[in-house]
This record gives structure tokens, sequence and C-alpha cells, in this order.
């Protein structure tokens, strides 16, 4: 019914292609170019040839490392996540001390902490509690800030299972943690998932607690690797551009197989 | 039978988790702003004295400043382009679709990724534009330049939000517009806007807070410079605290950022509503 194109903002998305898709090429060109090329030639002039050998220095810098590290990370504070906000979320609706709602309240209100705001008595605790330069410390941190949002959308999502369902179950003579486990773990799939990958996108992009919280080599994650490349590879700009590429593919890859869960993630407790 | 209800027990873990490391740092920060403390020994009291030197603080006024230009500059730029696109790519066609998922392509760099990228990207002897404007290393338009990648990052996410947003816009209103014959530019005001103004509240105050709390990208893009062209309030904390090593006194600055934070989101809370929020349906 309504086909009739509409030009200008047409040309108006293609504008924005450009200036999306423009530094990603830059990105991933600049990348494959030797060191020579892109000191001698401009970016804008075709290269001689393509090399992978920014790739393979990368690679042999570290980066595995900190690949590790990164893993380690986003895994543990998923699991920390998932593990603590599923039967919280099912207590939150199902419960209803005073107790357990005024908790809930008194989270969601961390939705306006900002992290940045709180590094230094997290650094404070962390040094205290012997954990400075750990991975734990980057973990800590990081799950207790992804948790107001994965209740919020856990609750919203357990809020809607009819209370019937609950009471068929109840009858059956099921207990809590069965109800937990055959009734809201599938019906909060869709729900979990989201949660999954807005904390994973959290841990794995994360800068600020790694940057106060860790030191060494030994405990770096990836996106700080990035910036210690900048000051290692020094006009090496190609080779800094393959580390950036590398640590981008990952989630990259996500986003192939799953794009819906992915932008779901992104957009957790605010999306509509 | 009672037991059949989960206990308060199920709730405490993700509890206990956020108040240790949540709720007690927020506790501590304004204690640790009544300090002198230079990271290593122990805090200890003294009063007022932060306080006192932040309100004669002229470089943290400066950065206050600069915080609500990037503020302002970010959403001016921000808004319009992505509530346009976001419109745009509502539309159900096969080629928007295409076009919206590559649209999205930065929302999964780090900030560190995008730091480093547009970094290299405005060098000025290598990068993309030599012979053009110095950008970072500009004094006069370093601040706006941080906004430039800031905008290219965050644009795409609150596109993702008001294409969901237009998406959900019920298309009788479309159609009944149509038979009055309002034109493209009529709807859009008279349907779109109107329908979409919670979103706009929500992303606005994100986007608000989020440029209140920029700190990464500015750290690796500039850190602050040149000289102190772009210290914004977060990065002045930051070397304040951790390079400076005064602690205490960069908890003030921590503290003035909270309340700031705090004043912007209880604004979302209160125009947009918790109904609004809560809601929301999935995957739609």
């Amino acid at each position: 019914m309504k086909s009739r194109p509409n030009w200008p903002a047409g040309i108006f998305a293609l504008v924005w292609l450009a200036i999306v898709v423009g530094p990603l090429l830059y990105l991933v060109t600049v990348s494959l170019r030797t060191r020579a090329e892109y000191l001698g030639k401009s970016v804008w002039e075709m290269p001689d040839a393509l090399s992978l050998d920014n790739y393979v220095t990368v690679l042999t810098g570290g980066f595995g490392q900190y690949l590790l590290n990164n893993v380690i990370v986003t895994v543990a504070t998923v699991a920390i996540v998932v593990l603590v906000t599923v039967p919280a979320a099912y207590a939150v609706v199902r419960n209803t001390s005073q107790f357990v709602q005024r908790g809930f309240t008194l989270l969601l209100m961390g939705l306006a902490i900002p992290a940045q705001a709180t590094i230094i008595p997290v650094y404070l605790m962390i040094t205290r509690m012997q954990l400075y330069d750990t991975l734990t410390a980057i973990i800590l941190p990081t799950a207790a800030f992804a948790l107001p949002v994965a209740m919020l959308v856990l609750v919203n999502s357990l809020r809607d299972v009819p209370r019937e369902l609950y009471e068929a179950q109840a009858i059956d003579g099921a207990g809590p943690m069965r109800v937990l486990v055959s009734l809201v773990l599938p019906l909060a799939r869709p729900a979990i998932m989201t949660v999954v990958v807005y904390t994973a996108l959290n841990a794995w992009n994360g800068f600020l607690f790694p940057l106060v919280l860790t030191q060494s080599e030994s405990s770096r994650v990836l996106t700080l690797g990035l910036w210690d490349f900048q000051g290692q590879f020094g006009t090496n700009v190609p080779a800094l551009l393959a580390a950036v590429t590398l640590s981008v593919l990952p989630i990259f890859v996500v986003y192939l197989i799953g794009r819906r869960f992915l932008l779901s993630g992104l957009t957790a407790g605010f999306g509509k | 039978m009672s037991s059949q209800r989960p206990s308060a027990w199920y709730a405490v873990p993700a509890f206990a988790f956020f108040a240790l490391f949540a709720a007690l740092p927020m506790l501590l920060v304004i204690y640790l702003s009544f300090t002198a403390w230079d990271g290593l020994g122990t805090p200890t009291l003294n009063g007022g004295e932060n306080w006192s030197r932040l309100l004669d603080d002229a470089e943290a006024r400066a950065s206050v400043w600069r915080t609500l230009v990037l503020m302002v500059v970010s959403w001016l730029v921000q808004t319009p382009i992505a509530l346009l696109i976001g419109v745009w790519a509502a539309g159900k066609q096969r080629s928007r679709a295409v076009l919206s998922s590559i649209f999205f392509l930065p929302l999964l760099l780090s900030t560190a990724a995008i730091a480093l990228l547009w970094q290299a990207l405005l060098e000025p002897n290598f990068g993309a534009f030599v012979g053009g404007p110095l950008f970072l290393g500009d004094p006069d338009i370093a601040l706006y330049t941080v906004v430039l990648v800031i905008s290219w990052q965050f644009i795409p996410f609150h596109t993702l939000l008001y294409q969901g947003a237009a998406r959900a816009v019920p298309p009788s209103l479309y159609e009944a517009a149509t038979i009055d014959g309002a034109s493209r530019v009529s709807k859009f005001r008279h349907i779109t806007l109107p329908q979409l103004r919670y979103t706009i509240v929500t992303s606005s105050v994100l986007m608000l807070v989020g440029s209140l709390t920029t700190f990464d990208t500015v750290l690796i893009l500039t850190n602050g410079g040149p000289g102190t062209a772009t210290r914004i309030l977060p990065l002045h904390m930051y070397i304040t605290g951790f390079s400076g090593f005064e602690m205490g006194y960069a908890s003030a600055i921590a503290v003035v950022l909270v309340v700031l934070g705090t004043a912007l989101s209880l604004a979302v809370m209160r125009w947009s509503g918790f109904r609004q929020m809560s809601s929301q349906q999935e995957g739609s």
C-alpha cells in the first residue's frame, strides 16, 4: 500500500552508511597493509599487495594471553550473574515478603549508579581483599554492576508467566526448586539469553575495572591489551589495527550467528 | 502449603553480591570524600577539606563545563540522526533490513577499539585526512572531535531503540492518515513523533548519563589534551585519583558525578514512568 519510495530518506541512509562503513573499511584495509605501505602511501591509494604479517605480529605478541583472560573474565561474570539472578528473579515474582520486594527496589536503584564513580572505593576494597591484579578483581565488580539490568529483564519476563502455571505445579506437589528447574528455566530462556548477551558484552568490552584493578601482563584483558599495543607498536599502526580487528572478530561471529539475540542483549532493559 | 513458594533465600545471593560490590562502594565513596588518602596507606578523615577545595578548584569547574558541552552537543548530534535512521530502519523493506544490519556494526566494537581506530583514522600525518584539520591536536576542536567519535559509537544503539519503538506503532494510525491524504512529513510529525515520545525520553537520558560518564574514549583518544581541552569530569577524577594519588579529593569529584547522574536518571523515571519500563515485551 505504501510502496512509493522515500528518496530523501534513502539518500540520508546511504550517507549514513558511508559514515558507518568508512572507518570499518579503514580498519580492515590498513590492518592488511605493510608498515612501509602505510608510511609511504596515502590510505586512499590502492596498496601493491595485501599482507597478513601484521596479524602474525599480533598473535605472537601476547594477544593469546589477553584473549584467554578475556574469555575467563567473560565466562565467569556471566556464570555468576545467571546463577544469582535467576533464583532471585523467581523469588521476586513469587515471594511477596517485604525483604524481597524492598531489596528488589533497592537493586533497581543501582541502574542509576555510574560505575565510574565507584572505582576509588572498589579499588580500596579489592586491595584490602588482597585481590589486586587478579582476574577475580575484574570479575566481581563487573558482575555486580550487571545485576540491576539482569534482574529487570528476568523479573519482567517472569511476571508475564500466568499464575496458573505455578499453581498447577504446586498441585502436582512440586517444591520451589523443582518449579525453578522445570518451569522457570524453560520459560525464562529468551530472557536469560538476553541477560547472557548483555553481561557478556559488558564483560568482554569492559575497560574501567581492568584499568584500575589490574597491572601486570598476566592479568591483562583484551581492551587494555589493545591500549598497551598502542605504546608497544608505536608507529606500527597497521599492527595495532590488526589487533583491534582480531578483538572484534569473536563478537562479529556471534553477530552473524545470532543477530537477534545480540541486539536484544544490547538494549536489555530499555528496548521495546 | 507455603513451602511451594520460593523462600527469601533465593534472592539473598543476588542481593548480597550487589550490596557488597555496588551499594557498599556507593556509601564508601561518600565517606572517602571526607578523607585524605594517597591510595596506599589508610584513609584519614580531614573534615570538609576536599569539598571546600572543590568549590575553589578552577580546573574542576572547567571540567564540569566541558562535560556539559559534551553532553549537550552529543545529544544534539545523536538524537536527530538516531531518530531518523531508526524510523527509516523500522520499514519492512528488504533493503532496509540489510542496511540496518550494517548500521549496527559499530555496536560490536569495544570503546577501546573504537578510540584506537579513530585515533589512527584522524592521525594528521598518515591518517585518512592528511592536510585536513588537526582534529584531536587542535584545542579548539578536540572536544567536538570527541563528540564525533562518541556519536559514531552510540548512534547505532539509539537507532536500535528507535527502530524497535517505531515498529510498535500501530499501522492503523498510518493507514487512517493516508486515507485523509496526510503527507509523509505530517505523518512523521503528528503520528511517529508523539508515538515515540517515551523512547525519546529514555534515549535522551541514556545519552546524557552516558556523556556524563564518558571516560575510556577520552582517556585513549586524548588523555584530556591537548592541554586540558578535553579533560572532562570523569577524567579529571581519574587523573586526580590514579595519577595524582589524591584519592580523597577524587572521591569528592566522584560524588558530584553520582549526584548529577542520579538527578538525570530520576528524570527518566519521572518522565517515562516505571510502567513503561516494566511493560516492555521481549523480542518485538
